[in-house]
């Protein structure tokens, strides 16, 4: 028998579980180190050397100019924009998140399923899509005589688009879990809708929408595609990175990119804490 | 939990006028939109060379970084639920990375180390190799992000499963190919199955990676996405059906594997 351990369902941010012996498992045998050789060397290639090229451009300069580039004040503007609009939609993603959830879960009602399926729309419909649409919706022929295209209203609404899946995925399976028995406990001991949702049900979910948001955050920090027609003279972290490239200042793209990564990794590290799994 | 009637109706409604409102209304544009003069001027805007070859170059992007991913998804998978060490741990800890990082980034970062004045740019360039600016660029950039679907669909799967099966085939006698292709792969189908069509959506819709290192030249180095982003913001309003065109191009893409998604999804993590 192989420990216990292997059989359980994956450790959510740490390691997976290892097994305690190596014979006999596919993939471990006499060529297992040469299988970890390859595939550190295809990860090199393609992801670790060209971010390592990243931060050696943002580091190859005195740490004055470094910091003289990424605290000037167009930078400090689009940082402070690109986080207050993560921050607003990871937290109305959070609510309204759990809301659906809660609806696709313990609701029912004619069409649910379709509706559960359209939830990950966001994942397969291309992000210059969903930006185009909002240019129709909110911009200069908005049908409705909203015009937030070129605001940072409409960067906060094509955020809460294609974040959407976070929250509503990562508290659904939570919610199917939940002890419904010990709801009914605090109903017949006179707790109300609030306060049983409050006591019983808010605790057993908090990871998981905490994971969702913070998972919704980060993808926000470091979104172009959605936003590239409809941000107009907004100034976002990306955007400021794309201006930098094209204008051929690798420099400056380099460090704010390297601050950029630098509050995704304490993002993926809180990610972690919280115990929740990187997905899409 | 008992709530009444009407919480229970209220949220209903602020449940689906939300998603009716985020989700459903700009889909429904892209297709309003682009057959708002009828049919054949959409279907004329989508069978333009510049339109073809944009169409062409997105499936090309797939069929490069997809079978690559999946080899290389497969492979760390096993290797993250079956191997001990710092070396697996490092791999852990790295494969999201793609996934954090924006992916303005990712094209600067290849145009750092591959560009012609990057790392190994003069390498290339002097035996005529584009890269930056060039196809060769684009593939790669396609495949940083989506490097990291297949692994993490695969991996949770692999572990669920656990080896006894394998074993039983070892003591059989069975070689180590014979086991994976017989008793490992069939075991983790349709977890692969569901990694794949995540990366192959993110392949065909890629935008800001591809954006850094294309040249934007239709018929060349234009995919499906930066043609609807050079359609809108280069030819003017007037061309307006030609960007959205192109966006319903991609939307139907999009459905496409949205169903798939949905018919696999209760099968993913179902351990065979």
């Amino acid at each position: 028998m192989p420990p216990a351990d292997s059989l359980a369902a994956p450790d959510p941010g740490g390691a997976l579980p290892a097994p305690g012996r190596t014979r006999g498992w596919v993939g471990a045998r006499g060529t297992g180190g040469l299988g970890i050789g390859v595939a550190m060397l295809y990860m090199s290639v393609i992801v670790l050397i060209p971010l390592a090229a990243v931060f050696v451009k943002a580091l190859s300069q005195s740490p004055e100019s470094f910091w003289q580039s990424v605290t000037n004040s167009n930078v400090l503007r689009a940082l402070a924009i690109t986080l207050g609009a993560a921050v607003l939609v990871a937290v109305i993603g959070a609510v309204m998140g759990t809301v659906v959830a809660w609806v696709l879960v313990r609701d029912s009602f004619p069409g649910k399923r379709i509706i559960n399926a359209l939830i990950d729309l966001p994942f397969a419909l291309p992000t210059i899509v969903a930006g185009l649409t909002l240019l129709a919706l909110y911009g200069p022929d908005s049908p409705f005589g909203i015009h937030i295209a070129y605001t940072r209203g409409v960067v906060v609404v094509a955020l809460l688009f294609i974040t959407l899946p976070f929250v509503v995925r990562s508290v659904q399976p939570v919610l199917l879990e939940v002890d419904r028995q010990v709801e009914e406990a605090a109903a017949s001991l006179g707790a109300s809708g609030g306060v049983t949702f409050r006591r019983i049900i808010l605790p057993s979910l908090r990871p998981a929408i905490l994971s969702g948001a913070a998972l919704a955050f980060a993808r926000c920090v470091g979104e172009i595609g959605s936003l590239v027609l409809i941000v107009g003279k907004v100034q976002i972290a990306s955007i400021v990175i794309f201006a930098d490239i094209e204008s051929d200042a690798p420099q400056a793209a380099a460090s704010l990119s390297l601050v950029l990564i630098v509050l995704s990794l304490i993002v993926l590290v809180a990610i972690r804490r919280l115990g929740g799994r990187v997905a899409h | 939990m008992l709530i009444s009637r009407r919480t229970r109706l209220s949220l209903r409604a602020i449940a689906l006028l939300y998603l009716l409102l985020l989700l459903l209304l700009p889909v429904a544009v892209v297709f309003i939109k682009t057959f708002e003069h009828g049919f054949s001027v959409a279907w004329g805007w989508m069978t333009t060379p510049a339109a073809i070859s944009a169409l062409w170059l997105s499936l090309v992007m797939a069929i490069i970084a997809v079978p690559l991913n999946t080899v290389f998804g497969v492979g760390a998978a096993l290797i993250l639920v079956r191997r001990r060490g710092r070396m697996a741990a490092l791999l852990d800890a790295l494969v999201d990375l793609p996934f954090l990082v924006s992916p303005v980034i990712v094209g600067l970062a290849l145009t750092l180390v591959y560009g012609i004045h990057g790392w190994v740019g003069t390498f290339f360039s002097d035996r005529g190799v584009r890269i930056i600016y060039a196809v060769p660029g684009m593939a790669l950039a396609t495949i940083f992000v989506s490097l990291p679907f297949v692994v993490r669909e695969v991996a949770p799967v692999l572990a669920e499963v656990g080896d006894e099966q394998e074993q039983a085939a070892a003591t059989l006698g069975a070689t180590s190919w014979q086991t994976f292709w017989r008793i490992t792969l069939p075991s983790m189908r349709w977890g692969l199955a569901y990694g794949v069509i995540l990366s192959t959506a993110r392949a065909l819709g890629e935008i800001g990676a591809v954006l850094v290192v294309s040249s934007l030249i239709a018929g060349s180095t234009l995919t499906l996405p930066l043609l609807v982003y050079q359609r809108d913001s280069q030819l003017g309003s007037g061309s307006i059906t030609a960007a959205y065109a192109a966006a319903t191009e991609l939307a139907v893409i999009s459905l496409v594997v949205l169903l798939v998604m949905t018919a696999l999804s209760p099968r993913r993590q179902e351990v065979s």
